[in-house]
């Protein structure tokens, strides 16, 4: 069987998502929403959930693809058990978000927009979280660190290494 | 409702509790609890008070004392010598930057006590999910004013009458937009808010709908009565959970006590509110675009007019506002449009929240009157620059907007005053930066930036920011002619007129108000190949000062690429040609004899 193949998810996952649908079938601007919450249930977007959403929601595939490639929230590709967003607004890249960045690529051996070998980060960057007077700043899942040097670093992403459930 | 002889405010903003104010709260509770206190001292967790970059921060009602950088350690202690004894905490007192002297009580701290909140009042100050505390502070009263005693047509006039400009970036008139889509025909029509807060290194609205939901709410029913809307959308982007977490609960509260829903207060006005949350495009935070969004749409503007006030949402006519001016709004209706009138210039009426972030002592957000000059809010409020740097520039207006120097310092701050600068309002993003920023990597920031987000349906906007871009990083190389200068500005001008938006409109500001304040730098970079702030890389040089050289030779053994070579107790030498500039032997070097220039 082909990596593709449709037995990836589970049926019940599937059944989340259908609910959903439901839920916005009919109304006007449901997409958006319905992806949000897509990509929570199945962790990104592949093809046979874009077409699940889309006769759900009675919209043409091509449609649902446009949107999805249109805002960088959506991901067709498998993300890291952690997604780090790094961020890279004005006020974070005024005190040296940039070298942050470095610091990540090196100590996690990936470049932005890839996910490291055991799949436990992907390394993204991000404009403002608004968090900037804590300058400069990123953050892991939900959690945001502010103050940040490079040094700092490998004793943040120690929180999360090895939490596999 | 209940009186306590204490008030204890947890700062629970997104900025605090990056820094632990969770824990610090948990152990609040524990301790009153442990020491009997609970019928005594009140705990409450509020929005952001403003400093985060001192979190946790909490303040201590009646005295109004204020700590900082609490840790849940240092509790038990405030409980005892401050709760108990009534002995301020000396050590987690604030520190002035300059003198670096402690101020114990808030409203002495310069960075609160020049503050005029309007916008924030109730920002910092009460639980935002408590709607009680909320109505408490006059809450609701607006509405139900207006419900009760105003015909829409009286509400549009006090608005108008205030002077309040819309605080999203353009500063255009808000009471005129409210009667645009009042007079525009249809059945029926939309409140929208806009929380896209696109300006990367603003935070104020994410600070209001976190700490202050119910203004928001408030002031969207209000508006919904005055155009006439019985729907509103409140547009939030997906990098702010917390608030969309905080809104949702507060239009929960608002239902449930009959200020949102059907027969609002007992009238016959009915008004509901959903919220829709972006997906990460920056060009959603313009109008046509963010409507396209909430449609289910890709987001990408449309040409203007018609504008949103006659063809909106599914066509039909809609208001779009900012969230910092509705905050505004039951403050003016509660207070009159004469009293809002006093406060700010003749031009630009009331007060403005600034963002205040970068190299600056006291980061956080302030809000002070219209007119207030840049050196007051960087040098009083802000305490200055860290480390006895020179200040050298703020950038206002985000990516749309450009830099403001040492002449510009004392200018009273307004729409028109930031445009007659070269610069913007924006949305209140106010970057602070030192003698260490290299203009010409800023505006290349912000070229990339833009460029990162054009949304790429015009032409002008999507090849016109490439090319600016990569001359931009051309002569940050060092691989600039004098002639690229005249290039860019001219690639700026095209842009300026033919792009569809007000992204692509507005991308050649920085570069051009960069070019115009510092274009020594520019030419430092172009004719003598030289970064004077020592940002752009590839224009420094590793160089060993032969009279600190010992000749350990620990460099040359580090260096990756071999690229040091010399003999034991002789000054070492770098080939430059074989250098990449990493920087580990400057890193290594013992006796300090290795620099960057
Ligand atoms: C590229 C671009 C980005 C914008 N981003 C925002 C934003 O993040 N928040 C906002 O309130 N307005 C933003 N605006 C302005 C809106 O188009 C609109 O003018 C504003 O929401 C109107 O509200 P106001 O009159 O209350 O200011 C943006 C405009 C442009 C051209
Ligand atoms: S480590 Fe410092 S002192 Fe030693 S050789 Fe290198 S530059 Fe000279
Ligand atoms: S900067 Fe790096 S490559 Fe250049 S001399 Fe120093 S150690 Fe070698
Ligand atoms: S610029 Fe980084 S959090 Fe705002
Ligand atoms: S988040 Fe606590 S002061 Fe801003």
């Amino acid at each position: 069987m082909t990596e593709t193949c449709c037995q990836r998810f589970s049926e019940k996952q599937y059944q989340e998502l259908d609910e959903v649908i439901a839920q916005y079938q009919g109304k006007p601007g449901g997409l958006i929403p319905v992806l949000h919450r897509a990509q929570l249930i199945f962790g990104y977007l592949p093809k046979e959930v874009q077409i699940r959403v889309a006769e759900g929601l009675n919209v043409p595939l091509s449609e649902v693809y446009g949107v999805i490639t249109f805002y960088s929230f959506f991901s067709q590709q498998p993300r890291g058990r952690y997604t780090i967003g790094v961020c890279l607004g004005t006020a974070c890249y005024v005190k040296g978000a940039a070298e942050i960045v470095e610091a990540l690529e090196e100590e996690l051996e990936v470049k932005v927009g890839e996910t490291t070998a055991n799949g436990d980060f992907t390394l993204m960057v991000t404009r403002c979280v608004g968090a900037c007077g804590l300058a400069p700043v990123l953050t892991i899942g939900e959690d945001v660190y502010g103050r940040l040097t490079a040094d700092k670093i490998p004793e943040v992403l120690k929180r999360y290494q090895g939490t596999a459930e | 409702m209940k009186l306590y002889r204490a008030h204890v405010l947890v700062c629970g903003g997104a900025g605090c509790i990056s820094t632990g104010c969770k824990a610090v709260l948990d152990r609040f509770t524990n301790e009153i609890k442990a020491h009997n206190l609970e019928e005594e001292v009140h705990v409450v967790e509020t929005g952001c008070i403003g400093t985060c970059d001192l979190g946790p921060v909490i303040l201590i009602y009646p005295e109004g004392v204020f700590y900082k950088e609490v840790s849940p350690d240092d509790v038990q202690e405030i409980v005892e010598e401050h709760l108990i004894k009534g002995r301020i905490v000396n050590r987690l007192l604030y520190e002035q930057p300059a003198s670096g002297g402690q101020i114990p009580y808030y409203d002495e701290i310069d960075f609160f006590r020049k503050q005029k909140r309007i916008a924030l009042r109730n920002v910092g100050i009460i639980n935002p999910e408590v709607i009680e505390e909320y109505i408490a502070r006059d809450g609701y009263f607006a509405l139900g004013k207006v419900l009760t005693k105003y015909t829409p047509e009286q509400v549009i006039q006090e608005i108008k009458d205030s002077g309040l400009r819309g605080r999203g970036g353009a500063g255009f008139p808000t009471g005129m937009k409210w009667e645009f889509t009042r007079k525009a025909p249809g059945d029926k029509k939309y409140v929208v808010c806009n929380a896209d807060e696109g300006d990367p290194g603003a935070f104020m609205d994410r600070s209001i709908l976190e700490g202050d939901p119910h203004s928001v709410i408030e002031a969207m029913a209000i508006a919904g009565y005055a155009v006439g809307a019985n729907q509103g959308f409140v547009y939030v982007r997906a990098e702010y959970p917390l608030a969309v977490q905080r809104l949702e609960n507060a239009i929960e509260k608002a239902r449930a006590f009959g200020m949102l829903g059907k027969n609002i207060l007992g009238t016959d006005f009915s008004f509901d509110l959903e919220i829709r949350v972006g997906a990460g495009a920056f060009v959603c935070g313009e109008e046509t675009a963010l409507l396209a969004s909430i449609e289910g749409k890709r987001g990408e503007p449309r040409p203007k007019p018609p504008f949103p006030a006659s063809q909106g949402l599914w066509g039909k006519p809609t208001l779009i506002n900012n969230v910092e001016t509705f905050a505004n709004i039951p403050a003016i209706i509660n207070n009159g449009a004469e009293w809002f009138r006093q406060i700010g210039t003749e031009k630009s009426p009331g007060t403005k929240v600034f963002a205040l972030a970068g190299k600056v002592n006291n980061t956080g957000l302030v809000e002070v009157p219209m007119g207030t000059t840049l050196r007051e809010i960087i040098f009083e409020l802000g305490g200055g620059i860290p480390n006895h740097k020179r200040f050298k520039a703020a950038q206002t207006g985000g990516p749309s907007g450009g830099c403001l120097t040492e002449k510009h310092l004392d200018e009273p701050i307004d729409y028109e005053s930031l445009l007659a600068a070269g610069s913007m309002m924006g949305s209140g993003g106010l970057i602070v930066m030192d003698e260490d920023n290299c203009m010409v990597d800023v505006a290349r920031f912000f070229l990339e930036f833009t460029q990162d987000e054009s949304c790429g349906k015009c032409t002008p906007c999507r090849i016109g920011t490439k090319r600016m871009l990569e001359i931009l990083i051309r002569i940050t190389q060092g691989k600039g002619e004098e002639k690229d200068l005249e290039l860019l500005e001219e690639l700026a001008q095209t842009i300026k007129v033919s792009a569809l938006c007000g992204l692509g409109q507005s991308a050649p500001n920085p570069v051009l108000s960069t070019i115009q304040n510092f274009r020594d730098e520019y030419l430092a970079h172009i004719r003598d190949k030289k970064c004077p702030a020592k940002v752009c890389r590839a224009l420094l040089q590793y160089s060993i000062n032969s009279e600190l050289c010992r000749g350990c030779g620990i460099c040359a053994r580090e260096c990756p690429e071999k690229a040091i070579s010399g003999e034991p107790k002789k000054p070492y030498h770098i080939n430059q040609e074989a250098c990449i500039k990493c920087g580990v032997c400057l890193e290594k070097c013992p006796f300090d004899a290795i620099s960057l220039t």
